[in-house]
């Protein structure tokens, strides 16, 4: 491997970990803070995606659209698209306790992946769709790959922004409590559904956010992309593994584990070829192994979660 | 000022509440006790929005609040504490005071985001209170330690601190003794009584008799779903309803 080509090789590294950490951020507004467990991440990834491929791609007779919007004007849409999505299965499924809520949004993730693929004059089906702008692709080689890694660097700041004033507010506190106990927090006077929704509801918009860069990354979106194993499972193993209920642990988790899953692809890409094509459940197992190791002796994860520091400093 | 008219709430084929009347009178230290099985936790729950009744309303100064929830009621003014502590196990012993007073303006995602000044003055002020409050409680000592780490007692206390953070002075305590050893109980009592003296209305369930005798007036008896009778502790242990009542059949074989 050449210098040039592992610089290449780092900064796609980089940048697939940081869209991860956008997932994972907003996993954690979800999980980490509320306690809604959303299994269905990968559906919230899909919309997003899907919603910029349409509207940002040239118009096409392979799939609904392209609108030929900008991929700014995409990704805005994208977010909201994600966030209008989740309303309306907050409003049913908010007050299902936090293993139904899994089940639920696991169905509906399903569900989505079944129309993209399925429904070929809107998605392209299997073939996805392809072709997405790229922003950026006017700058010269390396540096091309640089600035949308500089992008997706800005948006996780962006993000971790919000999230961690928002956690850090007394909605944080309020959050965390209704986390820790819901009656309590009922009995506190706050009116838990309004405050889960709106957990649910921005997390999701994160989730979209994310998956809107996800396509624009590699100019195309299918329905493998947003398979439950790649979009649903690893953001909470990252999630897991980082600190859950702590914002800077969702985004150490997502670099740390798409590094450790890039790595399983090199070694696994040195097996024989009669193996290799089991590589992929080789991967997946050692994911797998690398969550129980966490669970079983660091189950904070990396950082775990500490008490916000008050906003105010009186004393 | 708090009024329970004729309740009723079955499970299934159970009655637990029947008919169940009773008044909590303004600046009360009112008691509620009876045996195991009575349906005090229940209209407790009825009291506080946790269950619908099956029959007769909730008033509170005058004004039906049967079918408000929870939060509403927090909101009309009345404030419910747990038999078994309800803390917030991996939040600061603070944070689970300051999270209780209501329309802090950084509950609101705009706020929290945009307006970080007008968020920081007012939790000053609220981290400023819940020091008050811990210092009342003698829990001054805690205030960082995880709440879910705390002592049962230490528990006990931190509920009546997250009653008193909300500013509502009705306040609804179930069992506060239970759990709680000698000392920290009559501590307890005082801090109750103390309350009382600067304006609160308590209702307060509760199996310790001295507890109850010393603190509250009235004290209503329930059995059976039912109210069986109301006064004194003097009126109450002369009364051989009562002791039937607790003593079941045979005390009145």
């Amino acid at each position: 491997m050449t210098l040039d080509s592992l610089g290449l090789y780092l900064i796609s590294l980089l940048t697939m970990g940081g869209i991860y950490a956008v997932l994972a951020l907003g996993l954690n507004i979800q999980w980490g803070m509320t306690g809604l467990m959303n299994a269905g991440v990968a559906g919230f990834v899909a919309i997003g995606a899907y919603t910029t491929a349409i509207l940002t791609t040239a118009p096409s007779g392979m799939h609904l659209g392209g609108f030929g919007w900008p991929v700014w004007a995409g990704m805005l849409a994208a977010t909201l698209a994600s966030g209008l999505l989740a309303l309306p299965i907050a409003l049913i499924c908010i007050r299902l306790r936090s293993d139904y809520l899994a089940m639920a949004t696991l169905g509906i993730a399903e569900i989505l992946r079944l129309v993209v693929r399925n429904e070929e004059w809107a998605t392209g089906g299997p073939r996805g769709v392809a072709g997405l702008p790229k922003p950026f692709t006017d700058l010269a080689a390396p540096y091309d790959q640089l600035a949308y890694l500089g992008m997706v660097l800005a948006l996780i700041a962006l993000v971790y922004w919000l999230a961690e004033r928002a956690y850090r507010a007394p909605w944080g506190r309020v959050q965390r409590a209704i986390r820790e106990n819901e009656v309590a927090a009922a009995a506190a006077g706050k009116n838990v559904e309004a405050f889960r929704l709106q957990s649910f509801v921005l997390g999701a918009m994160v989730m979209g956010l994310g998956g809107s860069l996800l396509a624009h990354n590699i100019r195309f979106i299918g329905p493998e992309a947003v398979e439950p194993l790649i979009a649903t499972f690893l953001v909470w193993v990252m999630l897991i593994a980082g600190g859950s209920g702590n914002n800077r642990g969702a985004i150490l988790g997502a670099f740390a584990i798409w590094s450790l899953w890039a790595v399983t692809e090199i070694a696994t890409a040195q097996l024989p070829p009669e193996l290799g094509g089991r590589a992929a459940y080789v991967r997946v197992f050692l994911i797998g192994l690398a969550l129980q190791l966490i669970l079983l002796y660091r189950p904070q994860g990396l950082i775990g979660e500490k008490p916000p520091r008050p906003l105010s400093r009186i004393d | 000022m708090l009024e329970a008219a004729g309740l009723v709430k079955r499970f299934g084929g159970f009655t637990a509440v029947d008919g169940c009347s009773l008044t909590v009178e303004e600046r009360s230290l009112t008691g509620l006790i009876g045996p195991n099985g009575a349906g005090k936790t229940t209209l407790f729950n009825l009291l506080g929005g946790y269950y619908r009744p099956d029959g007769g309303a909730v008033r509170f100064k005058g004004r039906d609040i049967s079918r408000l929830k929870p939060h509403q009621r927090f909101a009309a003014g009345i404030t419910r504490t747990f038999q078994i502590p309800h803390e917030f196990q991996r939040m600061t012993v603070l944070e689970n005071l300051t999270v209780v007073p209501p329309a802090q303006s950084g509950e609101g995602l705009f706020a929290a985001w945009f307006r970080p000044f007008t968020v920081a003055r007012q939790e000053a002020a609220v981290v400023k209170r819940a020091r008050e409050v811990l210092d009342f409680l003698k829990l001054t000592h805690v205030e960082s330690n995880q709440a879910g780490a705390l002592s049962g007692g230490q528990k006990k206390l931190l509920e009546l601190g997250r009653a008193i953070m909300s500013g509502n002075k009705c306040i609804l305590l179930d069992e506060p003794a239970a759990g709680v050893n000698r000392t920290l109980l009559a501590e307890l009592a005082e801090r109750i009584a103390e309350l009382h003296r600067t304006g609160y209305t308590f209702l307060i369930i509760e199996h310790d008799m001295e507890f109850v005798g010393h603190l509250c007036r009235p004290i209503y008896v329930m059995a059976e779903g039912k109210v069986l009778t109301k006064g004194s502790m003097a009126d109450i242990r002369a009364d051989h309803r009562v002791v039937e009542a607790y003593l079941g059949s045979q005390g009145s074989a």
